[in-house]
């Protein structure tokens, strides 16, 4: 007897929202109104997803309507995060649109008196023998979509898909070139205030004392709203409301604050504090073999800011006792969550709407300045306030990417063969972001009157591709290995999740560790990773990448090349990236090669944007990157204190997509930054013989380094 | 409150204002001109920029009086859906960015080069973009279409 089939399965945010009108509705003006829980950051999801919608439902994409999230009706689709939007949005749309289309094609079917196989559907309309037809907004009043979803439809084979793998251009594109309001910050309330809140200089510091009178004298001031150290302005213009900030500033008297580390020894800041210690995976050799030597590396990454281009922006309007929130923050929901603790209000009495920000690389401001905006509105007698984050608040309050300190050990044998392998990260925990703790995340909730301790960042479960040891464990077919991590339980400096999380550091560590065993034994790197590789696609884009770089160019005396690899999360994008460096003054990135596969690529052109971005963001990061501070602030608050990589510095990027439409699609946000930091690092020790463990690569690293090797 | 007079995206302007407020507040509050951006307030990433006499400066710390008589050009002046500039046109053709914040300053930015320079070559746009900082990853993205409206601006 053979066992029936599994029931079918939905996909994880379907499941959690099962009601198909949530995700999908056929409105009077002949469109298809599509409302996805993930929102856009700046990555092109929303055109990728309509493109997902479009090719199911067989409509032109002209049709779709992208629905901004809201918590008023919106999945809850948690945070727009971790690469995941394409695998968790996407699947759940492609399904819920494969059951929508078949429950019209069988209303179709009574109506027309047609077999449902003989229909076919052409951009919304039916039409089958006979030149019978109708359509999706014909039939939307007999066909009720407020019903649960059954995963029994099954959605088109990728040969019959038209829209997925093409490169759609992105819908928010031509709003963005015409100016035409988009961003939060360009989108006025109807009698809107404006609202500032004052921050001190002096890390965790307390407001002990604060004379009003100079503010309370500025035109247009509304109210100056103040809850133990939080203090903030509301005014008619945003003007009025700086220079009531600026007066505000004045008559403020701080505490000291709480002492912040020695930015010059991380490591040993990071390696001195109470830890949590996790094993986080261990294998061993079944039959150990003979050690003849043990190399012993450290790689430290600094503090690394968002550094988004806008600053952080919120509007709020209380109307009784409910509040409407307008946020650029990655998690609706999550947000919700979090103000409802702070405001001791149910969550039904607040609503949190999202709209575009500027570009967003994990959990900056933004969820901040939302309560910052609630929290003055209670002042504004029912009107909205707007409130924006100054630069050098971006710069200094924001979470950050957590600092790391990095130790492998490899075991060689007398043939240099890898024997054993122990890997130690010490960090902040990647996370603390709102809506997943008992206490809220946000800055402003330290500061009131009854304060809320800083939430202390964790790391996500391994099942979730871990925080501080993402992609801490090797893809590489070692024979044993043990890998640890050590998350502080203390935080001087406020941490989150920045894009790749921990991943960026391990890859950097583990890529340059493997680059220096293959050169004791004079082995090709790329030779040397593929022998230690079992996963063909992992081998593939490794192939790929050096066959388009041209593997290995000759050197030229001053150049240099370096290769890096990782699969996201070991369970997302595979990636390779070659670099090639010159070395002046300054290291100076020439030219990065990446290939990558991503499974199906549902906009190759799309992929290729954020591998470029991911990719040249990266090497801003390894070449110029680190949060300054002295032992009491933090003092890189402006762009020249916080260089980012400029026109002119940029390198030629070139990426080759590889594409797997049978495989599901994975996302590609975070797949290039471990690799190309590797690939820039090896690339550094091809052209000067010398390893720079310590990021950023400036000048006095290399020096340093040079001075340390001789 | 003194009245500052300029021609503003081709047509006549004339503001009463505080003349310390900023050339980008007025663009933004009382003009309802929200194409420019504020970024940080100074001079530092280019997001605000608007082009002035032909020139790519920063409005955010730029006092409106310092524009009295001049020609000012914000990104919504240089185009429409109906009638977009060339590197209006070209930033579309080249998906030119991601989350698109920057762009505003960059299109002027790269509109002031190629009026006093056509025919940029592509180290030019990177120099001539230098003061605009993009965080996405998306520079050789606009350098491309900076480089394609030249070349469709060269074509008889």
């Amino acid at each position: 007897m053979s066992t029936p089939p599994p029931a079918p399965q939905l996909p994880p945010s379907l499941a959690t929202n099962p009601r198909l009108s949530s995700w999908v509705k056929f409105t009077p003006d002949e469109r298809v109104a599509i409302s996805p829980g993930k929102v856009e950051i700046g990555q092109g999801i929303v055109t990728a997803l309509a493109q997902i919608a479009a090719d199911e439902l067989d409509v032109d994409i002209g049709r779709i309507a992208m629905i901004r999230a809201s918590t008023a009706a919106s999945p809850n689709e948690g945070v727009t995060s971790g690469s995941l939007s394409i695998q968790q949005s996407g699947r759940a749309l492609r399904q819920i649109c494969a059951e929508v289309r078949r429950l019209f094609l069988a209303a179709a079917s009574d109506r027309l008196g047609v077999d449902a196989s003989t229909l076919e559907i052409d951009d919304g309309t039916m039409s089958g023998p006979g030149n019978v037809r109708t359509s999706y907004w014909e039939l939307a009043g007999e066909v009720s979509l407020d019903r649960i979803a059954t995963a029994e439809a099954v959605a088109k084979p990728a040969a019959a898909r038209g829209m997925a793998g093409q490169s759609v251009q992105r819908i928010d594109i031509p709003d963005k070139v015409f100016a035409r309001p988009r961003f939060i910050h360009d989108t006025p309330l109807a009698n809107m205030l404006h609202g500032r809140v004052l921050r001190p200089e002096v890390s965790g510091a307390r407001l002990m004392v604060l004379d009003e009178t100079a503010a309370r004298a500025v035109a247009g001031l509304i109210a100056i709203v103040r809850d133990g150290s939080f203090v903030g302005v509301v005014s008619e213009t945003e003007d009025s409301a700086e220079a009531a900030l600026k007066a505000l500033r004045r008559g403020a008297t701080w505490s000291a604050g709480e002492p912040l580390p020695d930015e010059d020894d991380l490591a040993a800041f990071l390696k001195g504090q109470p830890v949590e210690t996790r094993v986080i995976d261990t294998r061993g050799a079944a039959a150990p073999k003979q050690i003849a030597r043990t190399i012993r590396r450290q790689y430290t990454r600094p503090y690394i800011a968002h550094a988004s281009i806008a600053p952080s922006c919120a509007m709020a309007q209380w109307e009784g006792d409910r509040v409407r929130v307008w946020t650029h923050s990655q998690g609706v929901y999550m947000l919700r969550a979090d103000l409802a603790i702070v405001l001791k209000l149910p969550v039904e009495s607040i609503i949190v709407e999202h709209m575009e920000g500027a570009g967003c690389y994990g959990h900056n401001a933004a969820d901040d300045v939302a309560l910052d905006a609630v929290l003055l509105a209670r002042a504004a007698g029912g009107r909205p306030v707007r409130v924006q984050w100054s630069r050098h608040d971006e710069m200094s309050h924001a979470p950050f990417g957590a600092a790391m300190a990095i130790e492998i050990e490899a075991d060689l044998d007398a043939d240099s063969e890898i024997v054993g392998w122990r890997h130690a990260v010490w960090s902040n925990g990647h996370t603390a972001r709102p809506g997943r703790a008992a206490q809220p995340a946000l800055l402003a909730a330290t500061e009131l009157a009854t304060p809320y301790p800083r939430l202390i960042s964790s790391d996500p479960p391994v099942a979730n591709g871990g925080g501080s040891d993402r992609n801490s464990i090797p893809l590489y077919d070692l024979p044993a290995w043990t890998i640890e991590s050590h998350r502080l339980l203390t935080m001087p400096i406020r941490t989150s999740a920045l894009r790749t999380l921990g991943a960026q550091g391990n890859v950097f560590a583990i890529e340059s560790m493997l680059d220096e065993i293959a050169a004791i034994s004079g082995e090709d790197p790329v030779q040397f990773r593929l022998r230690h590789l079992r996963d063909e696609r992992a081998k593939d884009v490794i192939r790929a990448v050096a066959a388009r770089a041209k593997w290995k160019p000759q050197k030229k005396a001053g150049n240099g090349y370096g290769l890096g690899f990782a699969r996201y999360k070991n369970t997302g994008a595979y990636c390779a990236a070659i670099a090639e460096i010159e070395s002046q003054e300054d290291i100076r990135v020439r030219r990065l090669t990446l290939a990558v596969d991503v499974g199906e690529a549902i906009n190759p052109d799309g992929v290729t944007n954020q591998i470029e971005g991911g990719a040249i963001q990266a090497t801003s990061w390894v070449l110029k990157e680190r949060v300054r501070f002295d032992r009491t602030r933090i003092t890189s608050t402006s762009w020249t204190d916080y260089p980012i990589l400029t026109f002119s510095e940029v390198p030629a990027v070139d990426v080759e997509v590889i594409q797997r439409t049978e495989i599901a699609p994975v996302g590609a946000g975070e797949a290039a930054h471990g690799p190309v930091t590797a690939a820039i690092a090896n690339a550094v020790f091809d052209c000067l013989g010398i390893r720079v463990r310590d990021m950023p690569i400036t000048r006095e690293r290399l020096i340093a380094a040079m001075e340390h090797a001789s | 409150m003194p009245t500052i007079r300029f021609r503003l995206n081709g047509s006549d302007t004339a503001i009463d204002a505080d003349s310390d407020q900023t050339l980008l507040a007025v663009l933004r509050g009382r003009l309802g001109l929200t194409g420019s951006h504020f970024g940080c307030g100074a001079n530092e990433c280019g997001a605000c920029y608007v082009m002035v006499d032909g020139r790519a400066l920063a409005s955010c710390d730029m006092p409106l009086w310092s524009v009295a008589g001049k020609e000012v050009t914000t990104v919504e002046g240089l185009g429409t859906p109906e009638h977009p500039h060339p590197l209006q046109r070209a930033f579309i053709a080249e998906q030119a960015m991601q989350c698109g914040y920057c762009v505003p300053g960059i299109l002027i930015s790269a509109a002031a080069l190629l009026q006093r320079k056509p025919s940029p070559t592509e180290a030019e746009v990177r120099e001539a973009l230098d003061r605009n900082l993009c965080r996405c990853g998306s520079q050789n993205r606009m350098v491309r279409a900076v480089l394609r409206a030249a070349s469709e601006m060269a074509a008889p």
